[in-house]
């Protein structure tokens, strides 16, 4: 049999594929155990350290073992029991017709087009009493989509902690949302005025310590406008009107128990 | 043996993949901001061609001709597959950090290039030396970019700091160029200025 004869050329072909997809199949069957604990535990270790109670060093299960995840349905401002808070992922939802909306352009600050109707939301509880409630945010900063998690004090107005576990801005300008310092410095902002009214804001610049609004004022990231506003539109997005306010609001009045 | 040596080791001086041939520069731009990427990105690389190079080798009589580019591909595209697979369950931060850079070997023109002008014509033993030589003198260069970029970039080499930056209370002010892809165009072109001046038979000859 010549080389390259029809016959020649269609078994080698198939012989090929055949060996090359059981390689790549059972490299992905094997190790799709070890891959998908390594995505929760990823995704366990930024809620973690955007409610600063990551430690290194200490294991991720038992750290998270504090927190109670559950599913914000976003039209109704309450809890819903719709889904598995363990397995929903509302960045799949987000993509799915049946589970999403279509932002009207006017009110999509974020800049994200379409959103998921159900949230998951994280409780830090002790003893049964709410000490953080985490929240995930999202939206378009210069050249990517970011993707973080706000954490709010029981009063569910005073930021514990904010930080981004996903996002593709410039290294070293945009990408010093990552930088612990400018991440600190979020603590013990506020988000909402004495009216309940949205007022958390990233200043340009550094804020000026004795404005007595600066509770209110994140710093800007110097060099990096677009990123700095794109935090600040898709804090007022998530934390507005559309976002979780009416759910928050709720929360405050009633507690955890309706 | 002595041509051993040279597959071995001609490609990380003498015929340098990136210095000489000028090739798989896109993941030498992308993937060099930091030393660590740096350092899997070069296994990677590395295992994918010494790994294309044996197995192209050992089915050259067998492939017909005019199907061969497509047969080299599909070998390189399922160990790069592979390797992705492995890289997300026993390194998942590093492998979050070079993300479609992984996947993006199969289309490093090393890889191709080694199989279709080495490994075709030569026995599986070369081939694999050829490899592993060829990763070497890609890796070389990787360290070097990934040195210098991690270095004056973020004043730390492997996370390490070596120079404490002003944002962290020292006093080296980062050159924040250097954490962009351009710097390490410009690294790489001072590297084969170097490298040409120390061999010039290297130097191209004018028209």
């Amino acid at each position: 049999m010549s080389r390259d004869s029809t016959k020649k050329v269609l078994s080698v072909a198939l012989l090929l594929c055949l060996v090359c997809s059981v390689l790549v199949s059972s490299a992905a069957v094997l190790l799709s155990e070890r891959q998908e604990r390594n995505k929760i535990e990823e995704k366990r270790k930024n809620i973690l350290q955007a409610a600063g109670l990551y430690k290194q060093g200490e294991p991720i299960a038992d750290l998270y073992a504090q927190i109670a995840p559950r599913i914000v349905d976003l039209q109704s401002g309450w809890f819903s029991d719709r889904f598995d808070p363990v397995t929903f992922d509302s960045r799949a939802a987000a993509k799915d017709p049946t589970l999403n909306q279509e932002i009207p352009a006017p009110l999509d600050l974020a800049d994200i087009k379409r959103r998921s109707l159900y949230k998951e939301v994280y409780l830090v509880l002790e003893s049964g009493q709410l000490q953080q409630l985490i929240l995930p945010v999202h939206g378009k900063g210069l050249w990517s989509t970011m993707y973080g998690f706000i954490s709010l004090a029981d009063d569910l107005t005073t930021v514990r902690g904010f930080s981004f576990y996903e996002h593709g801005e410039t290294p070293g300008l945009g990408g010093e949302i990552d930088n612990p310092n400018w991440k600190n410095q979020w603590q013990g902002k506020r988000i909402y005025g004495e009216n309940g009214e949205l007022r958390i804001e990233v200043a340009k610049g550094t804020v000026d310590k004795n404005d007595p609004n600066a509770v209110y004022k994140a710093d800007g990231l110097a060099g990096s406008t677009l990123t700095a506003r794109g935090v600040d539109n898709l804090l007022k997005y998530w934390l507005g009107e559309d976002g979780y306010q009416p759910f928050l609001e709720r929360l405050q009045q009633q507690g955890l128990e309706p | 043996m002595s041509k051993a040596k040279d597959v071995l080791l001609d490609p990380i001086f003498n015929k340098n993949p990136i210095g000489l041939q000028i090739l798989g520069i896109c993941s030498a731009l992308a993937v060099t901001s930091k030393l660590e990427t740096v350092l899997v990105m070069c296994l990677a690389v590395t295992f994918v061609l010494a790994g294309s190079n044996v197995s192209v080798s050992l089915i050259r009589r067998q492939v017909p001709d005019s199907i061969r580019i497509i047969v080299e591909i599909t070998i390189i595209a399922t160990l790069v597959i592979i390797v992705d697979q492995f890289l997300k369950a026993y390194a998942f931060g590093v492998s979050k950090q070079l993300s479609v850079f992984v996947g993006l070997i199969i289309t490093n023109c090393i890889v191709l290039g080694r199989a279709e002008a080495f490994a075709m014509k030569n026995s599986p033993g070369m081939s694999l030396l050829d490899g592993i030589g060829n990763g070497l003198g890609y890796s070389i260069v990787l360290l070097l970019v990934g040195f210098f970029r991690e270095l004056f970039g973020a004043g730390k080499l492997l996370g390490f700091t070596i120079l404490p930056s002003i944002n962290d209370g020292g006093w080296y002010l980062p050159n924040g160029l250097m954490l962009l892809p351009p710097s390490a165009f410009f690294i790489i072109g001072l590297l084969i200025w170097a490298l040409r001046s120390w061999k010039t038979e290297q130097v191209e000859e004018e028209n």
